[in-house]
């Protein structure tokens, strides 16, 4: 007789499949848990201590562990399997935090779910995954992983539920970690999910979707940036492209490529009185630079720290692209340098691209990887140069 | 197969003895303060456990208060000596850690014993009115302090002792007439009795700072109304201790097996206070460059509970601060392991568990 292919892809019984799913405390990751449960594999929830609750909400005495580690451990003890709960917050602060503080001195816009994934969950919980035996580690993202049936190589792909994808946050994951990760709500709606969490009865069935950077209270990321370098507000001079002061700001920190309130410049200095926008941050000078939408439209974009997914080496790929987790995929073409680096040419520019963020490239629904967006070529400019 | 269970410290599993007589007590109504029959009968288990406990360390039962736990027991005396100057060892239980105002540490040396000579200077260096309060074994390496020194010298200097007495008491003989000391803290649990009852003792004749108002009980030391069925369940765990003293005395046998085993299956395992006396049944180690949450971890899922050095009580591990206290690395400190054992262990576990470690350190090196 042949052992069946369980639904985790392993030839033997689910009870002896091993699965560590990475458990924040929300529905997503809990019905995942739930589901596997509930088909009988060997499951272990763990959840991630990432920051000071206390402090991160400003409350004193708030403890060590959150609502969301508290919710994890209720779903695992109401369910019956083991829960465990590591203490990741110095691999945080170093892996996320940091980088977070550091690129917005450098000018920058990051996205610290990405370095999040990337290395405290699919590097650092990946390894504890395989030193608990686990055959594979499960989360609840809104992502699939498809095995081809031809090459025999998992992929990565879009959520069936676009308004729920995370592929552009998942770009980072290496061919080894896909190898053995597993998104069993990729196929799903978020619909659905909350449905099996009704089902099962889940103590945060109607909890609401988390929104901000967890460790950023009211999306107020500038606080978060100044208690770890107070230096970080340094006021300075707003420059229109064509070299005039229009203003001041008070510190880089606040401004985005692309922003357009918020400026405290008013609309009137132009001569047509058509809105300014960031058109570029020069952290060196301390300058931010503003100007029309005009200027900020670019096409070609470099990209840095690259994951190259798939085995499609030619020179030069046929590809559509993201450059905000929020916005449609456009036409590009992708030119791979090295196995880190790569430059994209847009079919037609685009506006507001920050360096900082993402660049995440696909083949239709496929994940091909992507890299950090080192800086973009800004068209206007180089014509008026 | 049955889970091993080698975290005593932690908690004990409850003496079969004690689950009965909490069964039954607790069949029974009565609230010790009431005048009616009912409550006389309640006053009288609560009156016998008084007895039990207090002659287990030596003490008369008039010097016995019962509180909810060693934790209270420890925060009565440190929130009550608030306006004194407290001297603490810098390896207390969190209770006593955590608790004191104007505390000032006295350090250890790295056998885990506490370093008399500091403890000398520090009390001559103030003559305020002083507190004292040193445990008399440590719950993460089991070493056991030399308090009749400690009282000589703070005697020596009027100051008032107290000591959490937790992972002594039921262990090895304690006298706390001899040990000439001011109170000490016991805790039910750490003897196979229930959770949530612990005992104050003090000197005959003083009475001990008020931590909770509000009613006359126990001898209006402390007010709320008495764990009837937990004190009777306290009572029989300390009798039990005392009749079984020499079995956890030999513990002290399967701890060496363990020891020199688990030296054995790895050159990054290293073991403290083992040149300082120790309670027969602990063993704090540290196995280098080990995730020790991991290490439990999949020590939990083998069916073994034991602790890492320092759980914090939402279960996520920090270096342990007694290790780091006895000069321990913090690196080296985060991988610090604690197994300890009690009245229900036997061999064929303690086989079982090596077994499961060596597998273990082996496929985690």
């Amino acid at each position: 007789m042949t052992t069946e292919i369980n639904s985790l892809g392993f030839a033997k019984a689910p009870k002896d499949t091993r699965v560590v799913v990475a458990m924040s405390g929300g529905v997503d990751s809990s019905v995942t848990a739930a589901l596997l449960h509930e088909e009988g594999y060997d499951v272990i929830g763990v959840t991630l201590q990432l920051y000071d609750y206390g402090a991160a909400i400003e409350r004193k005495g708030a403890c060590c562990a959150g609502q969301d580690i508290y919710d994890a451990k209720r779903v695992a003890e109401e369910l019956g399997f083991p829960h465990y709960v590591l203490d990741y917050e110095d691999n945080f602060k170093d892996s996320v935090i940091d980088d977070f503080v550091e690129t917005y001195l450098q000018g920058q816009t990051p996205i610290p779910c990405v370095k999040c994934n990337q290395t405290v969950k699919f590097r650092d919980l990946l390894k504890v995954a395989k030193d608990l035996n686990a055959d594979c580690m499960a989360t609840g993202h809104y992502i699939q992983r498809v095995v081809n049936e031809k090459t025999g190589q998992s992929e990565l792909h879009r959520a069936i539920d676009p308004t729920k994808d995370q592929s552009y946050f998942l770009f980072a994951t290496t061919q080894e970690q896909l190898d053995f990760l597993r998104f069993p709500l990729g196929g799903w709606t978020k619909d659905i999910t909350r449905e099996h969490a009704l089902r099962f009865g889940l103590v945060n069935a109607d909890k609401p979707d988390s929104q901000d950077i967890c460790f950023v209270p009211n999306g107020d990321y500038a606080s978060v940036v100044k208690k770890i370098r107070p230096d970080a507000e340094n006021s300075g001079n707003i420059v229109h492209i064509d070299g005039r002061v229009v203003g001041q700001h008070n510190g880089i920190i606040h401004y985005t490529i692309g922003q357009r309130k918020g400026l405290g410049i008013g609309g009137g200095v132009s001569e047509d009185n058509s809105p300014f926008y960031v058109i570029a941050i020069n952290a060196d000078e301390n300058k931010v630079i503003v100007g029309p939408k005009e200027a900020l439209a670019c096409d070609t974009v470099y990209l840095d720290q690259a994951n190259w997914l798939g085995n499609d080496n030619r020179e030069n790929l046929k590809v559509s692209v993201k450059l905000r987790s929020v916005m449609r995929p456009v036409e590009a073409t992708l030119y791979k340098e090295s196995d880190t680096s790569g430059r994209l040419v847009l079919d037609s520019p685009q506006y507001g691209i920050a360096a900082g963020q993402a660049a995440v490239i696909y083949d239709n629904n496929r994940v091909l990887g992507g890299g950090w967006i080192k800086h973009a070529r800004n068209k206007v400019l180089k014509d008026a140069a | 197969m049955p889970r091993i269970y080698l975290d005593y410290n932690a908690t004990c599993p409850i003496r079969p003895e004690v689950i009965e007589i909490v069964r039954e007590t607790m069949t029974n109504h009565g609230n010790a303060s009431s005048i009616h029959a009912d409550g006389r009968q309640a006053r009288k288990i609560v009156e016998d456990a008084r007895a039990a406990v207090g002659g287990m360390v030596g003490a008369s039962a008039k010097q016995v208060i019962f509180t909810s736990g060693a934790s209270e027991s420890n925060n009565t005396i440190l929130r009550g000596f608030s306006d004194h100057r407290v001297l603490i060892s810098a390896i207390e239980h969190p209770s006593v850690y955590f608790c004191g105002r104007n505390v000032e540490l006295i350090p250890v040396h790295s056998n885990g014993l506490i370093n008399l000579e500091k403890l000398e200077e520090l009390l001559q260096k103030s003559d305020q009115p002083t507190l004292v309060s040193v445990m008399m074994a440590n719950n993460e390496t089991g070493v056991i302090q030399p308090i009749k020194e400690v009282t000589k010298l703070a005697k020596s200097c009027n100051a008032t002792v107290h000591t959490d007495a937790v992972q002594a008491a039921g262990r090895f003989e304690v006298d706390f007439k001899d040990l000439d000391i001011d109170f000490m803290s016991l805790s039910a649990h750490k003897m196979g009795g229930p959770q949530g009852v612990g005992a104050l003792i003090m000197r005959q004749g003083v009475n001990p700072p008020k931590f909770m108002y509000g009613g006359g009980q126990e001898r209006r030391q402390r007010a709320g109304t008495e764990n009837v069925s937990g004190i009777a369940g306290f009572g029989v765990a300390a009798d039990l201790a005392v009749k079984d003293m020499e079995d956890f005395k030999a513990l002290k046998t399967l701890r060496e097996k363990m020891e020199s085993h688990m030296r054995a299956s790895s050159n990054r395992v290293t073991i403290y206070g083992i040149d300082a006396p120790r309670v027969s049944n602990t063993i704090a180690c540290t196995v280098k460059d080990m995730d020790s949450a991991v290490f439990m971890m999949n020590l939990d899922l083998e069916g073994v509970s034991i602790s890492t050095g320092a759980a914090c009580s939402s279960g996520q591990i920090k270096p342990s601060r007694v290790l780091m206290a006895m000069g321990v690395p913090e690196e080296l400190a985060k991988t610090g392991l604690r197994i300890s054992m009690g009245w229900d262990t036997k061999e064929v576990e303690i086989d079982r568990f090596l077994e499961i470690w060596t597998k273990l350190i082996q496929r985690l090196d």
